[in-house]
C-alpha cells in the first residue's frame, strides 16, 4: 500500500513536471493580431492540410504586405492535428489557451470540425471552416461558421441537375466509404433523385486511397446505368474514370466540389470528356480576383491552387473582412483583441462574431459569399463541364 | 477487505479534490494533456501486459480501445437514456457512466478472447500480423455500422471524462496489473516469455494463459476507449495504425516488463510531442528513428525490467533489498 | 459469367504485382526469419524512383517509348537493391541474434521511417506517373477488356519469377542462399559467407519489389508515400499462403490473394478488401500453417 500512494504520488508529479516543461503563456501583443490555423498537415489526409494552410497564408501575407488591417498585422499560427479528431481538440485548445488567438480557421475534415468546435465555442472564439460540409458542424454553437456550402445543398443541386438538365433517371454511385464527405453528399443525393423520381441502380463504395476500382466498376457496368455518381476526391476520380474505360464503360460521370484540382484532368486525360462536376471556382474564370489569386499561388508554391486551398483563401478573407470592419466601427474593441484576455478582449470576440455572421456578398474566389441563418455561406453551385479535355462552364445554380 | 476499500474511497475522494484544484487552477489545454496523458498510462500498461510480461506480439491494441469507445458510447447514447427514463443529468449521468466503461471494457475483453485464441497455433511473429490485421478489421467494421456514426463520426456523445474518471482508471489498471504480476498468474505468464517450451513442459497450461493475458489487457484497452470516446468527438481515425505505434513506442520506450516504465513513457510521449509542437512535421520520423535505436542501443527501454521504488533508491542506505522480481535476462 | 472471368482476369494482373512483392519476403523470412515490414516501403521507393527517374530522362507524356520504360525499371531496381542492402546492414544486421520481438519492433521503426521521409521529401500529396507506355485495350473475347499494361504486368513478373528460380537451383549463390535458409550456422560451418549472402538476399528481394512497384506505376499511376503499406502486409500473407521460403508458392500465393480480393471486392462489398487478407491468413495458419507449398517446421527446444 506504501507503494501504491508513493506510485500515485509519482504519477501525479511526473505529470505536472510534465506540463510545467510546456511553455508557459502569452505576453501582450505589440500591435499584431493572432490567428490560430489547424489543420491535417501529417497523416492520412495530410495534402488538404497542407493545400488550407497554403491558401491562408496567401491571403495573410498578401494582406500584410498591402499594411495590414489599419497599420495592424496578423499573425497566423498553425498547428498541426495529425489527421486526427482528438488532436485538432487539443490544437486548438493549446491555440487559444497558449497562444492567445482571437479567432480560429479550420478544418476540412467535418469530424476534426467537430472535435474542435465546442472548444471554440466554450471559449468564446469565432472559428470559420474553410470545408467542412456535414450540416452539424455549425450546429455546435453560434461562434462557429463555415466558408463553403453544406451536402444537402451540393446533393440536391446534383440531383436537379442530373434529373432536370441531363436527363437522366438511371444512376449508379460509387462513394467512398471512408471519407465522411463522399458518404454525406451520396445520402443527400440519393434522398433527393429518388424524390424527383430517379432510380439508384447500384451503390458501391471503395476507400480512400485505393488505386484499383476494376472489381466495383464491372459491378456497375453490369447494371446498365445512365450515368455514374463519383462524390470523391480528385485522387481517385481521375483512376476511376480511366479505369471505366478501360473496362469499356462510357457513360459520362457526375462529381462534386471534391474534384477540383488541376491534377484530375492530368491523371484522367481523356476519360473525363463527356462529365459534369460542382465548382465554385475555376482557373478559368477570367474574373480577375480568381485570377489574381491562381498566379500568386501558382507563383509561391509552384502548383495551381486546388478547391480547398480557395476555400482556405476565402475563409481568411471573411474574417479580416469582419476585423476590418471592426477597426472602422469600433476602435476600441479592435484594440482590446490586441490585447490580454480580459473581459474587454470577450466582448470585442463577440462584436467579431457579429460582424462574421454578417457577412454579406463577400467577394470571394470561390464565389460570393452571404452567411445565413445557420451561419452556412449561401452561394451558387457552378457546374463545369468536360470537353476534349477542358473545362467547359455549364450552368451557376443559385440555392 | 474492508481497510482496502476504505482506502480505496480515499484514493478516489483525493482524485476529486485534485481534479476540483486542477480545473480551476490550470488552464484547459494543460487539463487536457493530463487527461490524455492519463489515458495513454492505461493503454500502455495494458499493453505492457501482453507484449512484455507474456513476451506476446500485439500490435492491434488501437483496435481493442476502439471496440471500447464505440461500445460504451453506443451504450450512452442509446441505452442509457432508456434506462434513465429521458437524457440523464450530472449525478446520475456519472453513475451511469460506470455500466458503460464497464461494458466497453467487458466488449474489448470479448474481442481480445477472439484474438487471443488463435495464439495457440501461432508463432510471434505470425500473431503479430494477424493482430494488425484484427486491429485494421475492427476499424474498417465500425466505419460501417451507421447506428454509430460510420465514416462522419459518432456525434452528440455527454462529455463525461473528467481527471478524476481517467485517474482512477489508471490507477486501478496499476494496481490490478501490479498484483496480477505478483500472483501465481504473473509468474506463469512470465515464464511464459522467457521460455514458453519449458514453460509448457512444466505443466503451465500456456494457451490459457496467454488468452487470458489478452482478455484481461484488452479490457483495460477498453475502458481507456470509453473514457476517450466521452471525452472528444468519436471517429474511427484515432484508432488507426499508428495508434497502435505510438502505444507500442510508449511500452518501449519505458521498458517492455516494466509497468512504471510504461507510466513513464505514456506520460513523457504525451507531454514531449505538445512541448515539441515546432518540430511537429517531424515527429513521425522521430519515433521511428527512436524505435530503431532503442532496439539496437537500448532494447529494455529506460528501465528495463525495473519499477520505479523509492523504498529500494532509500533502502540501499540501510540494507541492500534482493531484486524480487522474475529472472533478469538480457 | 463474363463479369467472373472479367474479375478473374484483373485479379491475375494485379496478383502478379503481390507474387513480385512476395518472392522478397519469402526470400528474407527463409534466410533470417524475420518479416521485413519494410518491405512495402522498398516498393514504394522504388515506384517513386522511377518516377523521378522517368521525369528526369523527360519519358511518358507525347512520347511513349518501351525502352524508356525499360531504363527507368533498371535504374529503380537498382536503386532498391542498394536501399535494401543499406536497411540490412544499419538496421537488422544489429538485431539478428536479438529476440523476435526485438527484431520485428525494428522492422516496423524502418518501415515507419521510410514511409515518413517519403512524406517529407516527395510531399504527401500523390504523383501520378507519366505515360511510359501508350494504353490499349486488348479484348481477351468473351467480353472480358484488359489492357496492355495489365498484360506487360503479368508477363514481366513471369520472366522475373523464372530468372528468380533458374538463380537460386541452378547457380551456386542461390545454391549457398537455400543452405543458409535451411540453417544458418550449419553454412556459416560449411564456409559460406553468411553475411554476403544475407546482403545478396536482400538485394534481390528489394530489386523485385522495386520492378513490381515501376509495374503499378504502369497500370495504377497514383503512387504516394503511404502505398507500400497494404500491399506488403497482404504480399506476406501471399507468402505465408503458398508456404513460407518457397518460391513457386510466393507466386501462387500472390495469385490467389489478387483474384481472392477482386471476387471480394465484386462479389460482397470492398470493405472487405483487406480484410480478406487477414481472413486468408487466418485460415492458413489455423488449417495448414506450412502454406500450400510449404513444408512442416517443427521448432526446435
Amino acid at each position: 500500500m506504501f507503494r501504491m500512494r508513493t506510485l500515485t504520488r509519482a504519477l501525479v508529479t511526473a505529470s505536472l513536471a510534465a506540463a510545467l516543461v510546456l511553455p508557459l503563456g502569452c505576453a501582450k501583443r505589440s500591435n499584431e493580431l493572432v490567428v490560430g490555423v489547424y489543420g491535417s498537415l501529417t497523416g492520412s489526409t495530410a495534402t488538404f492540410g497542407t493545400s488550407t494552410k497554403n491558401g491562408t497564408e496567401l491571403f495573410v501575407d498578401n494582406l500584410n504586405t498591402a499594411g495590414g488591417i489599419g497599420g495592424t498585422k496578423i499573425r497566423t499560427i498553425v498547428e498541426d492535428d495529425q489527421s486526427k479528431p482528438e488532436e485538432a481538440a487539443t490544437a486548438v485548445s493549446k491555440l487559444i489557451e497558449q497562444d492567445g488567438v482571437i479567432a480560429v480557421l479550420g478544418e476540412v475534415a467535418s469530424s476534426r470540425s467537430m472535435a474542435a468546435a465546442p472548444i471554440c465555442q466554450q471559449a468564446g472564439v469565432p472559428m470559420i471552416s474553410p470545408s467542412s460540409t456535414n450540416p452539424k458542424v455549425t450546429e455546435l454553437g453560434d461562434y462557429i461558421f463555415r466558408a463553403c456550402f453544406i451536402d444537402p445543398f451540393q446533393g440536391q443541386m446534383l440531383a436537379k441537375f442530373a434529373r432536370s438538365t441531363l436527363n437522366m433517371t438511371r444512376v449508379a454511385i460509387l462513394h467512398d466509404s471512408k471519407n465522411d464527405y463522399s458518404v454525406g453528399l451520396d445520402t443527400y443525393f440519393t434522398e433527393a433523385f429518388r424524390a424527383l423520381g430517379g432510380t439508384i441502380v447500384a451503390d458501391v463504395a471503395y476507400s480512400e486511397g485505393d488505386q484499383d476500382f476494376k472489381a466495383q466498376l464491372t459491378m456497375i457496368k453490369g447494371k446498365h446505368p445512365q450515368f455514374i455518381l463519383v462524390p470523391g476526391y480528385y485522387t481517385e476520380v481521375g483512376l476511376i474514370a480511366r479505369q471505366a474505360r478501360e473496362l469499356g464503360i462510357t457513360e459520362p460521370m457526375l462529381g462534386g466540389d471534391g474534384w477540383v484540382s488541376d491534377k484530375l484532368l492530368e491523371i484522367a486525360q481523356d476519360a473525363l470528356n463527356g462529365s459534369y462536376f460542382v465548382n465554385h471556382f475555376y482557373e478559368g474564370n477570367p474574373d480577375p480576383l480568381v485570377q489574381k489569386f491562381v498566379s500568386d499561388y501558382k507563383q509561391r508554391y509552384g502548383a495551381n491552387p486546388d478547391g480547398l486551398a480557395a476555400l482556405a483563401y476565402d475563409a481568411a478573407g471573411m474574417l479580416t473582412s469582419a476585423l476590418t470592419k471592426l477597426h472602422d466601427e469600433d476602435p476600441k474593441a479592435f484594440e482590446a483583441l490586441k490585447g490580454p484576455r480580459n473581459d474587454e478582449q470577450k466582448a470585442a470576440r463577440a462584436k467579431l462574431r457579429d460582424l462574421i455572421a454578417a457577412t454579406k456578398d463577400y467577394p470571394g474566389v470561390a464565389g460570393k459569399i452571404t452567411l445565413d441563418a445557420k451561419r452556412n455561406a449561401v452561394k451558387a453551385a457552378v457546374f463545369i463541364g468536360i470537353e476534349n479535355g477542358h473545362y467547359k462552364f455549364v450552368a451557376a445554380v443559385e440555392p | 477487505m474492508v481497510r482496502r476499500l476504505l482506502i480505496g474511497a480515499a484514493v478516489l475522494f483525493g482524485l476529486w479534490v485534485l481534479d476540483r484544484g486542477l480545473t480551476a487552477g490550470l488552464n484547459p489545454y494543460f487539463y487536457r494533456i493530463l487527461v490524455l496523458s492519463g489515458l495513454n498510462v492505461m493503454l500502455a500498461l495494458s499493453l505492457n501486459l501482453i507484449n512484455g510480461v507474456t513476451g506476446q506480439f500485439s500490435i492491434g491494441h488501437a483496435g481493442f480501445m476502439a471496440v471500447g469507445a464505440y461500445t460504451s458510447a453506443a451504450f450512452t447514447v442509446y441505452a442509457a437514456p432508456r434506462l434513465a427514463g429521458g437524457t440523464p443529468e450530472g449525478l446520475l449521468a456519472a453513475l451511469l457512466f460506470i455500466p458503460a466503461i464497464a461494458i466497453g471494457g467487458a466488449a474489448a475483453a470479448i474481442a481480445g478472447f477472439l484474438v487471443g485464441l488463435p495464439s495457440m497455433r501461432l508463432r510471434g511473429d505470425y500473431l503479430a500480423i494477424v493482430t494488425l490485421g484484427f486491429g485494421e478489421i475492427i476499424r474498417v467494421a465500425i466505419l460501417n455500422i451507421d447506428a454509430v456514426g460510420g465514416a462522419r463520426g459518432f456525434a452528440g456523445i455527454p462529455q463525461l471524462t473528467t481527471f478524476t474518471w481517467v485517474g482512477a482508471g489508471a490507477v486501478i489498471t496499476y494496481v490490478v496489473i501490479r498484483n496480477l504480476l505478483r500472483s501465481y498468474h504473473g509468474r506463469a505468464l512470465l515464464a511464459i516469455r522467457e521460455d514458453e517450451i519449458a514453460a509448457e513442459a512444466l505443466g503451465i497450461p500456456t494457451t490459457r494463459y496467454k488468452v487470458t493475458a489478452f482478455v484481461i489487457s484488452a479490457f483495460f484497452a477498453g475502458a481507456a476507449g470509453a473514457l476517450f470516446s466521452h471525452y472528444t468527438y468519436l471517429h474511427t481515425n484515432s484508432f488507426t495504425f499508428m495508434k497502435s505505434i505510438e502505444v507500442i513506442v510508449m511500452v518501449v520506450l519505458g521498458g517492455m516488463g516494466s509497468l512504471t516504465g510504461s507510466i513513464l513513457g505514456a506520460t513523457l510521449l504525451t507531454a514531449l510531442p505538445e512541448a515539441l509542437r515546432f518540430a511537429s512535421a517531424d515527429r513521425l520520423i522521430i519515433y521511428s528513428a527512436l524505435l530503431i535505436v532503442l532496439m539496437i542501443a537500448r532494447p529494455q527501454g529506460i528501465l528495463g525490467q525495473r519499477e520505479i521504488s523509492f523504498s529500494r533508491m532509500f533502502g540501499r542506505f540501510r540494507n541492500p533489498a534482493p531484486e524480487a522480481r522474475g529472472t533478469g535476462v538480457k | 459469367m463474363q463479369e467472373f472471368l472479367q474479375q478473374l482476369a484483373n485479379g491475375i494482373a494485379w496478383g502478379s504485382i503481390y507474387a513480385l512483392i512476395a518472392l522478397g519476403y519469402t526470400m528474407v523470412y527463409g534466410i533470417l526469419r524475420l518479416i521485413n515490414f519494410a518491405h512495402g516501403d522498398v516498393y514504394m521507393v522504388g515506384a517513386f524512383t522511377a518516377y523521378f527517374a522517368a521525369r528526369a530522362i523527360g519519358a511518358g507524356g507525347s512520347s511513349p517509348s518501351p525502352v524508356y520504360a525499360l531504363i527507368v525499371l533498371l535504374a529503380a531496381m537498382a536503386a532498391c537493391a542498394l536501399l535494401g542492402v543499406i536497411i540490412e546492414f544499419f538496421a537488422y544486421r544489429p538485431v539478428r541474434r536479438s529476440s523476435r520481438l526485438t527484431a520485428l519492433i525494428t522492422a516496423i521503426g524502418v518501415s515507419l521511417l521510410l514511409e515518413n521521409l517519403g512524406i517529407r521529401i516527395f510531399g504527401a500529396d500523390p504523383k501520378f506517373f507519366p505515360q511510359l507506355v501508350a494504353p490499349k485495350r486488348v479484348d481477351l473475347g468473351g467480353g472480358v477488356v484488359v489492357t496492355n499494361h495489365q498484360i506487360t504486368v503479368v508477363v514481366v513478373a513471369l520472366v522475373l519469377m523464372v530468372a528468380l528460380t533458374l538463380f537460386v537451383t541452378r547457380t551456386r549463390t542461390g545454391k549457398a542462399m537455400r543452405a543458409v535458409a535451411f540453417h544458418r550456422d550449419a553454412a556459416s560451418l560449411m564456409g559460406i559467407p553468411v553475411n554476403r549472402i544475407i546482403t545478396i538476399t536482400f538485394a534481390i528481394g528489394s530489386a523485385l519489389a522495386a520492378a513490381a512497384g515501376v509495374l503499378v506505376g504502369l497500370t495504377n499511376p497514383k503512387i504516394e508515400p503511404l502505398m507500400g503499406i497494404m500491399p506488403g502486409v497482404k504480399a506476406f500473407v501471399a507468402a505465408v499462403l503458398g508456404g513460407i521460403g518457397s518460391i513457386p508458392g510466393a507466386v501462387i500465393g500472390g495469385l490467389v490473394m489478387g483474384v481472392s480480393e477482386y471476387m471480394v471486392v465484386g462479389y460482397v462489398s470492398s470493405t472487405f478488401r483487406d480484410a480478406i487478407a487477414f481472413i486468408i491468413l487466418i485460415l492458413v495458419l489455423l488449417i495448414k500453417p506450412a502454406g500450400i507449398l510449404g513444408r512442416n517446421i517443427t521448432e526446435k527446444v
